[in-house]
């Protein structure tokens, strides 16, 4: 058993494993609440893979999660923790909106490509703003990212229940629903929109762009050494903020086809924290593009299965937030366990 | 004109004190955690997770008090859980620190769901403005039990920090963990304390949440209150005292948008809200530097390095 092997297997086992503790821990949780820990087991994986409808829920939820995800997992590539994906999307969603009110679109599928452009275009933005002002100001990544989060969350608030807002929208402030012609439709034979086409596309480009290309390449150098990467002349600069407007690309194309293929216009709804799971996917995926298709899939399953819970047993609707929490905890926890992986016999890789 | 700016004036300097309570205690929490070389952002869980506590603890027992208690033991613990991992061999702080801020605010969600009706003791104000007339003024005036409590938690962490032995090793571990390990020192131990007694003292940010203001528990209570306090660190440059001021301010700032609504100004509503997370931005744009680390800041400090 070469090393590479076994830090192969090391590299999927620790997730997996994380994640069945938190299944654990959630079962114990549940059970002190006085729910049956195995009927919150069993209804986990119904309401996520128990038959097609339960599939088609949590594809649907996957695809934005894949988006987002990959606005954290790109920049980690670069070493940057940019965790303000929910941001990205809101202006991808925002941006989306306003096209119609900016400019006359043009029906059928060139004008969804302009929305979607224009999404791409707002995500990367957002990310660009953030990477910049770590390389040129030296602001920590992490927290400008959650302030710029807040803060165009108000902005698209502002936006919407102000100067946009359809006066039609009585009750839930939204901007004038898209055209008919606009609106993206679902997969055929299926009810998952096509968003979940993109994201597995992006998530495969970007794992080709990581792996094969200079550029790719030079992003990950920057990202595990910094020092040597400057040694050889790479332009940090470039490579660290170009890694951020892909991923607040990713990010903001998820907010695009939020409003194009889902909600059909902007409003309140677009903000309901799959910038925040995007997080968590892109840790348990450890920053692989490739792996978050699986990974996304898997915790969408869990988002689709949180509204069974509700149903059948009553749990609160945080229930899923709670799992998710722990799993999140233990994932970074497991960390400690990377390198301790031997096989009988063989010495402890994390010595040599 | 006067009717305007007069009530509004009155409604930012009373909202200094009652919005900025949160962020003093939060401030302050962090000052502690980074002064021994840890950054915790799970603070903002804390915040949420407390806040309910405070108020489950508060309806529960019929004593706010008792709610202000349980806040604190809550924020702890929680806090707890980032100082305990964090201290394991290669678990990112920065990381561990999103991961318990959402574990934070889903087990709030989770336990505070049954919470959302009822009411609870509130903590009584004092009362300051007594003697005017004015009843702008004395909304002003009526001030948070807790506010006092956390000026001097602020005078004694300055103090503290500067003068003890205690401070000292703190401060030791945050500059340099290996100097500290020369002494004998348990670096871990020492963060940990200090990332749960900074649990404990967000903890009361959170009480003062839903037992004085806004005084009821709800999901949308905090909305990111806990990370600006944590950036309101690095204004203050890891100064307990300045984490006083820097927390007026933002409060003030926060102030201002509810301030401009009671006279009837409702247009841009959610634009004063974007006030505190633009000018944070603003201020981390103009204090940070790209080549050196800050002026203050424990250099064992990951956001340093």
């Amino acid at each position: 058993m070469s090393p590479r092997t076994l830090a192969a297997i090391e590299a999927a086992a620790l997730p997996i494993l994380a994640v069945a503790a938190a299944l654990l821990a959630f079962g114990l949780f549940a059970a002190w609440g006085g729910y049956p820990p195995l009927e919150v087991w069993r209804l986990l994986f119904v309401g996520a893979f128990g038959d097609a409808f339960s599939w088609q829920n949590s594809l649907q939820r996957a695809a934005p999660l894949m988006l987002t995800a990959l606005c954290v997992a790109i920049p980690a590539q670069a070493g940057l923790m940019v965790i303000g994906g929910e941001g990205a999307l809101v202006v991808g969603a925002l941006a989306t909106a306003a096209m119609p009110y900016l400019l006359a679109v043009p029906a059928g599928i060139a004008g969804t490509g302009l929305l979607l452009v224009a999404a791409i275009l707002g995500g990367a933005a957002f990310g660009a703003l953030i990477g910049a002002m770590r390389q040129w100001r030296g602001v920590n990544e992490t927290i400008s990212g959650l302030l710029l989060a807040y803060l165009v969350i108000n902005l698209f608030k502002h936006v919407v229940e102000g100067p946009m807002r359809d006066p039609a929208s009585l009750n839930k402030p939204s901007t004038r629903p898209l055209e008919e012609s606009l609106l993206i439709g679902t997969l055929p034979g299926m009810d998952v929109h096509w968003g979940l086409v993109w994201g597995v596309i992006a998530c495969a480009a970007a794992s080709l762009w990581l792996l094969l290309t200079t550029h790719g390449f030079a992003t990950r150098v920057v990202g595990g050494n910094p020092r040597a990467a400057g040694l050889v002349g790479l332009p940090a600069h470039r490579l660290v903020i170009t890694a951020c407007a892909l991923g607040g690309a990713a990010a903001g194309l998820a907010g695009g086809f939020e409003v194009a293929a889902v909600h059909t216009a902007a409003n309140a709804s677009v903000i309901s924290g799959l910038g925040y799971a995007g997080i968590l996917v892109s840790f348990v995926a450890r920053h692989q593009p490739l792996a978050i298709i699986p990974v996304a899939i898997v915790l969408g399953g869990f988002g689709a299965a949180g509204s069974l819970l509700q149903r059948r047993l009553g749990m609160p609707d945080a229930s899923v937030q709670v799992l998710l929490g722990f799993a999140f905890v233990l994932i970074l926890a497991a960390e400690v366990g990377r390198g301790r992986l031997r096989w009988p016999g063989s010495r402890s890789r994390s010595a040599a | 004109m006067n009717d305007i700016v007069l009530p509004v004036l009155w409604a930012v300097l009373g909202g200094a004190i009652r919005v900025g309570t949160p962020f003093l205690f939060v401030s302050l929490g962090e000052c502690l955690t980074e002064q021994s070389g840890r950054i915790n952002l799970g603070l903002e869980g804390v915040l949420v997770l407390s806040s309910m506590a405070a108020f489950g603890g508060a309806y529960l027992s019929g004593s706010a008090w008792a709610g202000v208690a349980l806040a604190m033991v809550a924020g702890a613990l929680l806090a707890g859980v980032h100082g305990v991992l964090c201290g394991l061999r290669r678990v990112n702080d920065i990381a561990m620190g999103i991961a318990v801020m959402m574990l934070g605010t889903g087990l709030a969600f989770y336990l505070g769901k049954p919470l959302i009706q009822p009411q609870a003791p509130t903590l009584q104000p004092i009362v300051l403005g007594g003697a005017s007339s004015s009843a702008q003024l004395q909304a002003a005036l009526s001030i948070n039990p807790l506010f006092p409590i956390g000026v001097v938690i602020a005078l004694a962490l300055a103090w503290l920090l500067a003068n003890t032995r205690w401070g000292l090793i703190v401060r030791m571990v945050g500059d340099s963990s290996d100097a500290a390990r020369a002494q004998g020192i348990s670096v871990n131990r020492v963060r940990t304390s200090t990332t749960m007694a900074g649990g404990a003292i967000a903890g009361l940010g959170g009480a003062s949440l839903t037992l004085f203001y806004p005084g009821s528990w709800n999901e949308l209570l905090s909305s990111g209150q806990g990370l600006i306090a944590i950036a309101l660190v690095i204004f203050a440059r890891w100064r307990p005292l300045a984490c006083l001021w820097a927390s007026l301010l933002f409060g003030g700032a926060g102030a201002l948008g509810p301030a401009l609504q009671s006279v009837g100004i409702n247009s841009a509503y959610y634009l004063f809200n974007a006030v505190p997370y633009a000018l944070t931005l603003l201020i981390l744009i103009l204090a940070c530097t790209p080549h050196r680390r800050l002026q203050g800041a424990p250099s064992e400090l990951s956001v340093q390095r």
